[in-house]
């Protein structure tokens, strides 16, 4: 006699981390960021439309440094899912999908995700 | 649907750690998920030591030394203990794999074995598997022709014949599909690496005649659109096949049958 339903066996919780599905993961993450981040740039273009005040409080809140952890964050979430896309538009092709070659493509995201944005803000905010 | 914790009637506890094997000089510790269908219990991690001077080298080697050595209970399936059955599939040390041909050695610390992910257990490590061969059914398996059968056999050529390889060799074991967090949450209406691998097997075929309409059975945004390339069917598969690769290869159809 069955006394209870059958149990679901555990999968996230004990399944071991591969690189491709981390990746995986942070493309959508990244992918929902970007929707909170536009809302960033909508908000920071609509002050400059209405008037130079509102642009001020606005320039000072991103200026502050949680403004530009956001923004940071926002950029390399930005970079990620971009690559991510390119990723995922090489697989498309059935090209780069053989071992060693996913988990390259997977870290070349995640490294190049950090290198891009690093450059960035060197380039246009920490020496500008 | 996407639940990243299981029910807690399903969250596996602390079991027994059953005794050291008496005399036993080389050991290695084994932990193992635990279902007891006769008990109302939660299932549970129990500890065991093998005696590796008594034991063969593989993992599925140790499981049977502690079935007949230690504990009767413990259950399992197991056949042909070389990798072409497909029956102990498991999940050890966190990946999917066969025990038969996964080594001792191949790991340090204890062994944790639980049975594939995200599956209805039967007892211990023995999931039950309906709907995933209802899954492969699904696919139709099997040649499909409209012309007339040739008097003596379907003819191939070579290298007809060799688009077949790395798909044909799949043993059904459901290590790829149990590996992939997208059939853990849809896996009643996504068909899953091992079916699709297969549902491309008999796309490519030279002699089937019904490509067309098996694309259309799968042109579905849940059947086969919910692969999103994570890639870890292609990691754990124990034959080497790579289900990723083969459902890329059906969207890349897809596409073309659009365009052409």
């Amino acid at each position: 006699m069955t006394v209870r339903s059958r149990p679901i066996s555990p999968h996230l919780q004990i399944y071991r981390w591969t690189i491709t599905m981390a990746m995986s993961i942070a493309h959508r993450a990244t992918g929902i960021a970007l929707y909170a981040g536009t809302v960033l740039l909508v908000i920071w273009l609509g002050a400059a439309a209405s008037s130079q005040q509102a642009l001020n409080v606005v320039n000072d809140i991103y200026a502050s440094w949680f403004g530009q952890l956001v923004l940071f964050a926002y950029t390399w979430a930005l970079f990620h899912h971009m690559l991510g896309g390119i990723r995922h538009f090489i697989w498309d092709f059935t090209i780069g999908m053989l071992p060693g070659q996913r988990e390259m493509l997977a870290w070349a995201n995640l490294i190049g995700s950090i290198v891009l944005t690093v450059l960035v803000w060197t380039v246009f905010v920490w020496t500008a | 649907m996407v639940e990243l914790m299981l029910p807690k009637a399903d969250r596996p506890t602390q079991g027994k750690s059953w005794p050291k094997p008496a005399g036993a000089k080389r050991l290695r510790e084994y932990h193992i998920y635990r279902y007891d269908p006769d008990q109302s219990a939660n299932p549970r991690i129990d500890t065991y030591f093998v005696n590796l001077d008594d034991c063969g080298p593989m993992i599925l080697d140790g499981l049977l030394w502690i079935k007949n050595n230690i504990d009767p209970t413990l259950t399992l399936r197991r056949s042909c203990r070389e990798g072409i059955c497909g029956s102990c599939s498991m999940n050890i040390n966190g990946l999917n794999t066969l025990a038969c041909t996964k080594g001792m050695d191949d790991s340090t610390g204890p062994i944790k074995i639980y049975p594939l992910p995200h599956m209805p257990v039967v007892k211990d490590l023995v999931p039950d598997l309906s709907t995933f061969y209802a899954q492969h059914r699904a696919i139709e398996p099997w040649l499909k022709t409209t012309s007339p059968t040739p008097a003596k056999e379907w003819t191939q050529t070579v290298p007809q014949r060799a688009k077949l390889d790395g798909l044909y060799e799949c043993i059904l074991c459901a290590c790829c599909s149990t590996s992939c967090p997208s059939y853990w949450w849809n896996g009643d209406k996504y068909l899953g690496p091992a079916a699709l691998l297969q549902a491309y097997r008999w796309l490519i075929d030279s002699r089937d005649e019904t490509t067309n309409e098996r694309l259309d059975d799968l042109e579905d945004p849940f059947k086969l659109y919910r692969c999103h390339t994570i890639m870890n069917c292609a990691k754990v598969c124990p034959k080497g096949l790579n289900p990723a690769k083969a459902i890329a290869e059906i969207k890349k159809m897809m596409v073309e049958r659009k365009v052409a």
